[in-house]
């Protein structure tokens, strides 16, 4: 079964990866959802895949014998499963608000972090802004002149 | 989109998947379960309750604000990690009571420490889903 | 202990200075000046004591594993140094209290000079390098910030950026030497490797050590080619130029020298660099400084050629001439602190700092007037001042130097001649020349910035007449140095001599330049159409590549483009760790075992994958939900089938919560659009097709591979021993892991709040657009 997962980890990273890769901001936020899917199911195989042994101690005896299901990747993937929610709902959250502010989902619309008003559909562009100049500038200039 | 079937399934359903969910946070010590699957359940059941009834009515069946749950849960966690402080030993070491209760088992600060997580998880879940609901 | 008041008082007055000039307004100069001059008394009292040889040693752990401790080691030298920077430091700070007036920044002036005072006084007082180090850094850093203290010009930001990388650069320079002079030293404690002195020069480090060290010193101390930033410098206000870049900072290169000096000098190496490098400063100082017409450039650079003549002679390294050093550090000190105060006076008064526009100055600032003579006479080398009794010593100690006395003599006679026009050109031109057309008609300076000009250049006087009392603090100082007990006797009158023709020679040779000044002024402008290509040039060229090469480094890497990011990394890490799975023979015949599958696993299989597909290519939104549900339910059933009931059951809530997030906010989310182009689309597919083939070649490979399993046979034998927990996976959540796990639910709380401020808080729509612009140009 190892083998078998091992597919289905590699078709979810790849899948997570093409999903992250498209302009739209929707297919990114599934991206990340496989990406975590993928991350969880990679740390559970490499731990080891037992039937029917999970690793609670029975009622009647100390401690786990062999063979058991490794608790340590069990209980990194717990946690992660639900930061994982909390994460995807941030992420789904933060594209709705985005989407509403600049009005466009396409990534390559958002490149400036300058604010931009309602939903105006002009394309931000990095203009060089001639007010400020760096002090080292400055000194280069004064040099040159 | 108030649907009868729904709403009167929910009557039952949401005290028992209430009633679930503490079940998994006491036993989770020792079988499956724990702090983080009971809070992801009673979360569950607040929001099929929002979806039954609305969201003002799941807000006023929790009680308090969501947002006092994340941080009580919080200090409760703190808090079961600073009790054995007290007592001289290092931050989060377990302190177990002596007596074992009928119903809860053994008590001790692990246990504090996982009701912390609860509260922690149902108050964040309750904040995203009524927030969102609500917009 | 007291040590360490003396420090740490100046850094707590630092934090409420601003604070008490609120409540103090214009009297805050004279209250804050109660620090530098108990200070000054308290070093005072001390005097008797080191000058007989003693020395206050103390030290403090601080990261003992590294030989670092916060220790003080005060001798003759340290007291010196400690002297000028409390006595000084006191004047300064009342003169700023009439300089600054009702500045609006005043208390943050007084907070960043208080600051370096306490800083210098570390520096000087440190009896560990690395602690030394660190004051070092701080003298640099507050120099910064005083330079530019008027933020709002651009010169002055410029001025400031230069002067702290200059020395900053330095400073980089002087910890790799402390370092390597510790490791051949054995120590980092000053007062073990002053006595280490043999064995460091023997060392094969030993020259990589003093050029570093040299590094940091002559950067600190202006020396050629490193000398552009003083000038610059004095874009800083006044009693800033005054203190920090005349009197105090930077002769902390000096002071490294002569602290260094048992250990690092003697060596040909030592006395050709440092030598040399004093020598070139001293003379190219004194040559620019002629042919300036701002006072405080004048200053600056007559200044830069001081700190020359001062490294000259710890280069030469006699006892006569370190007695000279010490001695012309403390005259230096009082006579172009006062020059440079009464320059800001005059500037104040007048609103000009240009030579040729000012003159008769003397009738409408008296007493400026005579403070300023007392100083050029002083500075000038003129008895009965003590710049005289200096520069017959100065005099001596190069005529009788053991090598190349010829060639130092002459540089300094040549030096001292242009200083002699200088000093006219500062002191009396200014109040008795005949030209005068200043913006303003001038009246005294009030009190508080005529109390520093004047104490300074009457003490000038009374030590020259008496010089008794300054001779116990130079021979302690020069002691030190030389780690012998030297008297240094001082007086007025040595008699007909060599020395005294040479001092006649020069007074004479100076009267002549300094009439000749309007010519030299003319002639000036060859010398700055040489000086363009000079240093400073080379740090804008150095500084314009650096500028360069970012902004092409930013263009190739930084497109902005997420997808571009990603590729990138992805690429970067298929490549490099899939050569390393070929190359070291990774990809092994897996384990046939492993195939070992039940009929419904395979099904379960196959659902996630098929949804995994259907979540890429369908072009709704809500295909694409579904099909996540049915991947995240199918992993969890996995979870479920392979002995992990916890996380199948969290998997499953987690799904049904994600399921109903969906409903939820679904429709408000923008539609699936297809917004690439064919060719990007398989070439996307291609980088995460391998990327993905990747990971499974990677955990075939590690299905292969031993398992450590010490952590869970740990947790598989304490978890109900020690967290009473039969659960494993619980026991080590909440007791075993506990901090690990209170980390998540923070950063869940953390999600869960930012998600509420994201839906809750309305970005504020920007009154007008001028608002996000930077502040510039006001």
């Amino acid at each position: 079964m190892e083998i078998v997962l091992a597919f289905i980890i590699g078709g979810l990273y790849a899948a997570g990866l093409y999903m992250l890769m498209r302009r739209s901001l929707v297919k990114l936020v599934i991206g990340l959802a496989l990406l975590s899917q993928a991350a969880n199911l990679l740390i559970f195989t490499l731990g080891r895949l037992i039937r029917g042994r999970p690793a609670l101690i029975p009622s009647d005896m100390a401690r786990l014998v062999e063979p058991f299901a490794d608790p340590v990747p069990q209980a990194l993937i717990l946690t992660a499963i639900v930061i994982g929610f909390g994460v995807q709902a941030f992420a789904i959250i933060l594209i709705k608000r985005a989407y509403q502010t600049v009005g466009t989902d396409d990534l390559d619309d958002m490149r400036s972090t300058d604010v931009m008003h309602g939903s105006s559909s002009a394309p931000p562009v990095n203009l060089p802004n001639d007010k400020w100049r760096s002090p080292v500038e400055a000194t280069l200039r004064d040099e040159g002149a | 989109m108030f649907s009868i079937i729904l709403s009167t399934a929910v009557r039952y359903l949401f005290p028992l998947m209430l009633l679930f969910s503490v079940f998994l946070l006491l036993r989770g010590h020792n079988d499956a379960g724990g702090g983080f699957v009971g809070g992801l359940v009673a979360a569950a059941a607040f929001a099929l309750y929002a979806i039954a009834y609305g969201v003002p009515a799941a807000r006023r069946t929790l009680g308090v604000d969501s947002r006092v749950l994340i941080s009580l849960g919080l200090l409760v966690a703190v808090g079961s990690g600073l009790w054995p402080v007290f007592s001289g030993q290092p931050f989060l070491t377990g302190v177990w009571a002596k007596p074992t209760l009928p119903v809860l088992g053994k008590v001790g600060t692990p246990l504090l420490f996982d009701v912390g997580v609860y509260l922690a998880v149902v108050g964040v879940m309750m904040t995203i889903i009524l927030t969102l609901a609500e917009e | 202990m007291a040590i360490i008041m003396a420090i740490l008082s100046g850094f707590a007055l630092t934090v409420v200075a601003p604070w008490l000039c609120r409540l103090a307004r214009g009297a805050t100069g004279w209250i804050i000046a109660l620090q530098p001059v108990g200070l000054a008394f308290y070093f005072a009292s001390q005097l008797h004591p080191i000058a007989a040889g003693g020395v206050i040693a103390l030290s403090y752990p601080w990261v003992p594993g590294l030989g670092i401790a916060l220790s003080f080691y005060v001798d003759g030298l340290s007291l010196l140094f400690a002297l000028l920077i409390s006595g000084i430091g006191a004047l300064v700070v009342i003169y700023a209290g009439g300089y600054l007036g009702e500045h609006p920044q005043a208390g943050r002036f007084y907070a960043l000079i208080l600051m370096f005072m306490a800083s210098m006084l570390g520096l000087v007082l440190a009896g560990n390098v690395i602690t030394m180090f660190v004051f070092w850094e701080l003298t640099s850093l507050s120099s910064f910030l005083l330079i530019g203290f008027d933020h709002q010009r651009e010169a002055a930001r410029a001025a400031a950026l230069q002067a702290l990388l200059v020395t900053g650069a330095g400073g980089l320079a002087l910890l790799a030497g402390l370092l390597l002079l510790g490791q051949a030293g054995g120590s980092l404690e000053l007062s073990t490797l002053l006595n280490e002195g043999r064995a460091i020069q023997s060392h094969p480090l030993y020259l990589s050590i003093l050029l570093l060290i040299l590094v940091g010193a002559f950067t600190k101390s202006a020396q050629v080619p490193f000398h552009f930033w003083l000038p610059g410098a004095m874009e800083a206000p006044t009693p800033v130029s005054a203190y920090l870049h005349s009197a105090t900072m930077v002769k902390a290169g000096v002071y490294l020298l002569a602290r260094l000096s048992p250990v690092l000098g003697g060596s040909e190496a030592w006395h050709y660099l440092v030598t040399g490098a004093g020598t070139a400063t001293m003379l190219l100082g004194a040559a620019v400084a002629l042919w300036q017409t701002d006072l405080k450039r004048i200053l600056a650079y007559s200044t830069v050629s001081t700190l020359g003549a001062l490294v000259l002679l710890l280069g030469m390294d006699t006892v006569l001439s370190v007695k000279a050093a010490m001695l012309f550090l403390l005259v230096h000190a009082l006579y172009k602190g006062a020059l440079f105060l009464i320059a800001g006076a005059v500037d104040h008064e007048t609103g000009t700092r240009e030579v040729t526009r000012l003159g008769r100055l003397a009738r409408a600032m008296p007493v400026t007037a005579v403070a300023a003579g007392l100083a050029a006479l002083s500075m000038a080398g003129l008895p009965p001042m003590l710049g005289f009794i200096n520069k017959e010593l100065l005099y001596e100690a190069k005529l009788q130097a053991p090598r190349a006395s010829v060639l130092v003599t002459s540089a300094g006679v040549l030096a001292n001649m242009f200083l002699v026009a200088v000093a006219g050109i500062v002191g009396f031109a200014p109040f008795f020349g005949r030209r005068a057309d200043p913006p303003r008609m001038p009246h005294e300076a009030p009190l508080a910035m005529l109390v520093g000009p004047a104490v300074l250049a009457g003490l000038g006087l009374v030590c020259g007449l008496f010089p008794d009392a300054a001779s116990i603090v130079v021979s302690a100082a020069a002691g030190a140095v030389r780690a012998e007990v030297t008297a240094v006797e001082l007086k007025l009158w040595h008699g007909i001599n060599p020395v005294l023709g040479l001092s006649l020679l020069t007074v004479a040779a100076g009267v002549g330049l300094y009439a000749a000044r309007g010519f030299l002024r003319r002639a000036g402008s060859i010398g700055d159409a040489i000086g363009r290509w000079g240093p400073r040039r080379w740090y804008s060229l150095l500084l314009a590549s650096l500028n360069g090469l970012a902004r092409v480094q930013t263009r190739l890497l930084q497109s902005g483009y997420l997808r571009r990011y990603l590729m990138v990394i992805v690429l970067t890490t298929v490549a490099l760790v899939g050569s390393t799975l070929l190359l070291r023979g990774g990809l092994t015949e897996p384990v046939p075992s492993l195939l070992d599958a039940r009929f419904y696993e395979w099904t379960i299989a196959a659902l996630i994958l098929l949804a995994t597909l259907m979540a890429v290519l369908s072009p709704s939104r809500l295909a694409a939900a579904a099909a996540l549900s049915v991947i995240g339910y199918g992993v969890a059933l996995l979870y479920m089938l392979f002995s992990a009931p916890d996380l199948a059951m969290t998997q499953f809530a987690v799904e049904t919560l994600t399921v109903i997030l969906f409903v939820l906010v679904v429709y408000r989310l923008p539609r699936f659009a297809s917004l690439s182009s064919r060719r990007a689309r398989l070439r996307d597919a291609a980088i995460a097709l391998l990327a993905g083939g990747l990971m499974t070649a990677l955990v075939l490979t590690a299905m292969t591979l031993p398992r450590d399993l010490h952590l869970a046979t740990y947790f598989a034998e304490n978890s109900l021993l020690l967290a009473k927990g039969r659960n494993v996976v619980n026991a080590i959540l909440v007791d075993f892991r506990a901090l690990d796990t209170l980390g998540e639910i923070t950063v869940l709380a953390v999600a869960g709040i930012g998600i509420y401020a994201l839906l809750r808080l309305r970005l504020e729509e920007p009154a007008d657009s001028g608002s996000s612009q930077p502040e510039e140009e006001v």
